[in-house]
C-alpha cells in the first residue's frame, strides 16, 4: 500500500529508503526530503507543551496531487516516513497507524541487534521483509 | 558391454539404437562406472546404475537440468524407475544428441553421434575421501545445485545413507566435511535429494512431483547405488566446488523442508557450544548481553553485516541477548557460514529455540532434580532426626536418647527397601521399648521418602551397613558406659547393677538377647564381671534381674548422680541397709535372717529412700559391707515378710521369685523417685534463676522509668 517508506535518523539522513516504482525513485527521495521539515515542525509545535506526551504518529504531513506523506516520530527522534499514493483511497487513518507500529517495532527488532550501530543504515532482512509487506500490495 | 545389451537397450527404449564400436565402448565403460559393484549388466535389480551416479555422470555431462530431465524420460529411465543398461546408453545417447546441439528427442539419437562429453573434475579431495578414485574412471563434477538448499551436505549424507540402507552394510563413512554431521532423517527424503539436486541444477522448486516421484521409485529399485566411494567422491568433490557455486547458487531456499540438514546440531557440537556459553555467562540458564556476544562472535572474523544477520536469525525473541539454545543456533549459523554454507534467510526448523531448548536443558535439568531431590531427602532426614532426638531426650535418659539419635540418623537414611531390615534389627537390639517404638515410627516416614534415584540408594547401602554397626555398637556402648560406672563405683568387685528400668512386656525379650552381647562384650572389659543369670553372685542383683541389665546401665549414669545425692542425704543410716541389702539379694539363704533384720530396717529407716538407694547398691554396697544382710533383707523384702516360712528351702526359692519381683518393683519406685528428686533439683534452681533474674529487673527498673 505504499509507495515509499523512509526512516530517517536524528540528524536527518536516511537510514533506509525504499520505494516500489523504481523509476520514480529519485522523486520519492526528494518528497521524503521535502517532508522532513514538516515534520520538524510538528515536532517543535508538539514538543514544547508535552514532550513526554508527544503522540508519536504525526498524521498527515502533506498532501501532493499524487500522493500523501505519513509521518512518525518516535522518542529517539528517529522519522518514519510513508508516502502512499492517493488514489488508493481505501486507506484509513488506522491502517497507517498500524503500518507505522510495524515498522516501529521491526526496527526496535533491528536496534536489539548488538551488531547493529545505531547510526548505520539498515540492512536486516527481516525489516526489509517487513517493508516488502507493506508495499507489495501496490504493484 | 556388447552389442546386446545396446540391442536391448534399444529394445527397452522402443527403438532400435545403433550404436557404434566407440560408442558401446564408452558407454559400457560409462556403465560400469556407474554401477561398480556389479559385474554385468542386463538383468534384474544389481546390474541397474546407481542413480546418484548416473545423476552424477549426466550432471558432468554440463548439460541444463532440464534437458537432462527430458533425457532421463526420454530414455524410460522414468518408467521402468532404474537405470538399466538400456535405458542409460540411451540417455547418453541423448546426451550426446543434446550436447551436439540437436533437440532431445528420440530420434535425434537415430544417428551417428558423437560420444557424449563428461566433464572430468580432478580431486586429491577425493583421494583423501577414498574408495571412489579407483572406481571412477571418469571424475564428474558434482554440481551444486545443493547450495540452492543450504544443504548439500545432507544430500551427501543421503545417498550415503541411501547406499547403506540399501546394501545393508556399513561402507567407510567419508568424515564429515565440517563438524555439522547429523544423522539424516530417512531414506526417502533423501534420496530425494540428490536426484533433484541432479537433475533440478536451476530448479528454482525443489518439489516438482514428477521429479519427486521418479527418484522415489528410483531409490527403491536401486540395488547397486552408490558406493561410498562415489559418495565420497562426491563429498569431497561438493566440498571443493562449493566455493565455485557459492556466487552462482545464492538463491535462498527455506531448508526447513527437510528434516535433516546441515543446521540439525550434533551432540558433540552442542557440548562444545555449551561450553563456550559457559565460559561467557556462567549460569546455563540466563542470558547473554548482547554486547558480550558481540564481542565472542566478531572473533569469528565474519564480516560484520553477517553477523548481523546471524544474530537476526538466532535471536528469536528479539531482546537483544541470547539464551543458551540461541547461543547454540547462533554458533551454529557462525560455523555453518565459516564452512562455507551462506546463510538461510530464516532459522531453520533445527535450530529454533524450541527445538533446542529440551534437549540442551534436558540433562541438567535432571541432574538438577535428582540435587534437589537428594538435598530435600537429606534435609527431611534430618529435620526427621531431630524430632525424634528432641523427643527422645525429653522422654528418656541421655544415654538412652544417644543410641536413639544414632539409629534414628541411620534408619532415615535407610531407603525403604532397607527399611525391612530395620525391624529386624530393632528387634534385635533394643533395650528399650521406646526405641523399638521409634525405629519402626521411623521406618513408616522413611517409607514416604522418594525412592526413585540412586544416590540415596547407595546411602541406603551404606546406612543399612551403618545402621547395623550403630546397632551393634549400641549395646557396646551401654555395656561401655556401665563399665566405666562401675569401674569408678567399685574396685574390682561385682560390677554394680543399677536398677532396672520399669519395663513393658518384650523389653525382657530384647533385654536378653541384649545380655549376651552385654555380657560379650562386658567380659572383655571387665574380667571380674561375672554374668548376671547364673545364680547368687556376690552381686547387688540377682541373675534374674539379667533382663534389667541394659536398663540398668542405660540409668547408670543417672543412678551416679542420684547416688551421690542420696547418699548425701541418708548416707549413714541406709549404709548398713544398702550393704545388708546386696548381701541378702546374693543370699536368698539368708532369707531367715534377714526377716529380723528387715523388720528392724524397717523401723529405722524412712521406708522408701534407704530401699531404693539399696537397690542401687553397687558403690555403697562396696563401701560398707559390714553390715549385716539382715537389715537390708528386711529392707528390701518387708512385704515378704508374711509370706516368709521360717527357714523352708522350698519356700525359699517362692521367696526368692517374689523378692525378686518386690526389688524389680522397689527398684522401679527407686528410679522414679530418683527422677523425682532430679526433677525438683532442677526446678530449685529454675526457680532460683527466677528470682535472680526478677531482682534485677527490679533493680533495672527505676532506670527504665526514667
Amino acid at each position: 500500500m505504499a509507495v515509499c517508506v523512509a526512516v530517517i535518523a536524528k540528524e536527518n539522513y536516511p537510514l533506509y529508503i525504499r520505494s516500489i516504482p523504481t523509476e520514480n525513485e529519485l522523486k520519492f527521495h526528494y518528497t521524503v526530503h521535502t517532508s522532513l521539515d514538516v515534520v520538524d515542525e510538528k515536532i517543535s509545535a508538539m514538543g514544547k507543551a508535552l514532550v513526554d506526551q508527544r503522540e508519536l504518529y504525526l498524521g498527515l504531513l502533506y498532501p501532493t496531487e499524487d500522493y500523501k506523506v505519513y509521518g512518525y516520530v518516535t522518542n529517539s527522534k528517529v522519522k518514519f516516513v510513508m508516502v502512499v499514493d492517493s488514489s488508493n483511497t481505501a486507506l484509513r487513518d488506522n491502517e497507517i497507524r498500524s503500518m507505522f507500529r510495524k515498522l516501529h517495532n521491526s526496527y526496535t527488532d533491528v536496534m536489539c541487534n548488538p551488531f547493529y550501530n545505531p547510526g548505520d543504515c539498515i540492512h536486516s532482512r527481516a525489516f526489509d521483509n517487513m517493508v516488502t509487506s507493506m508495499m507489495m500490495q501496490v504493484c | 558391454m556388447e552389442q546386446g545389451p545396446g540391442g536391448a537397450a534399444a529394445g527397452g527404449a522402443g527403438l532400435l539404437l545403433p550404436l557404434s564400436d566407440t560408442e558401446q565402448q564408452r558407454y559400457s565403460e560409462l556403465f560400469s562406472l556407474c554401477c561398480s559393484p556389479a559385474p554385468e549388466g542386463g538383468s534384474a535389480p544389481a546390474p541397474a546404475a546407481g542413480g546418484s551416479k548416473v545423476g552424477d555422470l549426466f550432471r558432468a555431462s554440463q548439460l541444463p537440468a532440464d534437458t537432462l530431465h527430458q533425457i532421463t524420460e526420454l530414455c524410460g529411465a522414468k518408467r521402468v524407475g532404474y537405470f538399466g543398461p538400456a535405458q542409460f546408453y540411451v540417455a547418453l545417447k541423448l546426451i550426446a544428441a543434446a550436447q551436439s546441439g540437436l533437440p532431445v528427442r528420440i530420434e535425434s539419437i537415430k544417428s551417428e553421434l558423437p560420444l557424449p562429453r563428461f566433464m572430468a573434475l580432478k580431486n586429491d579431495i577425493e583421494m583423501r575421501y577414498g574408495n571412489a578414485a579407483e572406481i571412477l574412471g571418469v571424475k564428474f563434477q558434482i554440481p551444486h545445485p545443493i547450495l540452492e538448499k543450504n544443504s548439500f551436505r545432507r544430500s551427501d549424507e543421503g545417498d550415503k545413507k541411501n547406499s547403506t540402507s540399501l546394501f545393508l552394510k556399513q561402507e567407510t563413512k567419508s568424515p564429515p566435511m565440517s563438524p555439522m554431521c547429523s544423522p539424516p532423517a530417512s531414506p526417502s527424503n533423501y534420496q530425494r535429494i540428490p536426484l533433484s539436486y541432479g537433475y533440478g541444477k536451476s530448479r528454482s522448486k525443489l518439489e516438482q512431483p514428477h521429479g519427486v516421484s521418479y527418484e522415489a521409485r528410483h531409490s527403491t529399485h536401486q540395488q547397486d547405488g552408490p558406493a561410498t566411494g562415489n559418495y565420497g567422491s562426491k563429498s569431497a568433490l561438493v566440498h571443493s566446488s562449493l566455493s565455485r557455486f557459492l556466487s552462482v547458487e545464492s538463491e535462498p531456499q527455506d531448508s526447513s523442508n527437510y528434516p535433516d540438514d546441515p543446521w540439525r546440531i550434533t551432540e558433540e557440537q552442542r557440548e562444545y557450544y555449551i561450553n563456550q556459553f559457559k565460559s561467557l555467562q556462567p549460569d546455563l540458564n540466563s542470558l547473554i548481553s548482547g554486547s558480550v556476544a558481540k564481542n565472542f562472535f566478531t572473533k569469528s572474523k565474519l564480516p560484520i553485516p553477517e553477523l548481523s544477520h546471524v544474530w537476526e536469525l538466532s535471536d528469536v525473541d528479539c531482546d537483544g541477548a541470547l539464551t543458551l539454545p540461541e547461543f547454540c543456533a547462533a554458533f551454529h549459523l557462525i560455523v555453518a557460514r565459516k564452512n562455507g554454507y551462506p546463510l538461510p534467510d530464516m532459522l531453520p526448523e533445527t535450530l529454533l529455540p524450541d527445538y533446542l531448548q529440551p534437549a540442551s536443558l534436558k540433562p541438567k535439568r535432571d541432574c538438577a532434580l535428582l540435587d534437589s531431590y537428594s538435598e530435600s531427602l537429606s534435609v527431611s532426614q534430618q529435620t526427621r532426626d531431630f524430632n525424634r532426638t528432641e523427643l527422645e531426650t525429653v522422654c528418656e535418659d541421655p544415654t538412652n536418647s544417644e543410641p536413639l539419635i544414632l539409629f534414628d540418623v541411620a534408619t532415615s537414611i535407610v531407603e525403604p527397601t532397607s527399611v525391612e531390615e530395620m525391624p529386624d534389627k530393632s528387634a534385635l537390639t533394643q533395650d528399650a521399648n521406646s526405641d523399638d517404638n521409634q525405629a519402626l515410627n521411623i521406618s513408616t516416614t522413611t517409607k514416604t521418602i522418594p525412592k526413585d534415584f540412586k544416590p540415596s540408594q547407595h546411602l541406603s547401602v551404606k546406612t543399612v551397613v551403618q545402621e547395623s554397626n550403630t546397632l551393634k555398637a549400641r549395646p557396646r556402648s551401654r555395656s561401655y558406659s556401665s563399665t566405666s560406672i562401675e569401674e569408678a563405683m567399685k574396685k574390682g568387685e561385682e560390677p554394680p547393677m543399677p536398677p532396672p528400668r520399669p519395663q513393658k512386656s518384650h523389653s525382657r525379650a530384647s533385654s536378653l538377647d541384649l545380655n549376651k552381647i552385654f555380657q560379650q562384650n562386658t567380659q572383655a572389659v571387665k574380667s571380674g564381671w561375672l554374668p548376671p543369670p547364673p545364680a547368687l553372685p556376690p552381686r547387688p542383683f540377682v541373675s534374674q534381674q539379667g533382663p534389667h541389665h541394659v536398663t540398668n546401665t542405660e540409668s547408670v549414669a543417672q543412678a551416679k548422680s542420684s547416688y551421690v545425692e542420696f547418699r548425701l542425704k541418708e548416707q549413714t543410716e541406709q549404709v548398713s541397709e544398702i550393704e545388708l541389702h546386696p548381701q541378702m539379694n546374693r543370699a536368698p539363704s539368708q532369707t531367715e535372717e534377714s526377716s529380723p533384720m528387715r523388720k528392724e530396717i524397717l523401723l529405722t529407716q524412712p521406708p522408701s529412700k534407704p530401699i531404693r538407694r539399696k537397690f542401687r547398691s553397687e558403690n555403697q554396697m562396696l563401701e560398707n559391707q559390714e553390715l549385716t544382710p539382715t537389715s537390708s533383707v528386711t529392707s528390701s523384702l518387708p512385704a515378704v515378710k508374711p509370706h516368709l516360712p521360717a527357714q523352708n528351702r522350698q519356700s525359699s526359692k517362692q521367696k526368692r521369685a517374689i523378692q525378686t519381683a518386690i526389688r524389680k518393683n522397689k527398684e522401679a519406685n527407686a528410679v522414679l523417685a530418683r527422677l523425682n528428686s532430679e526433677l525438683q533439683q532442677q526446678l530449685k534452681e529454675v526457680h532460683k534463676e527466677r528470682i535472680a533474674l526478677e531482682t534485677q529487673l527490679e533493680q533495672l527498673r527505676p532506670v527504665t522509668v526514667l
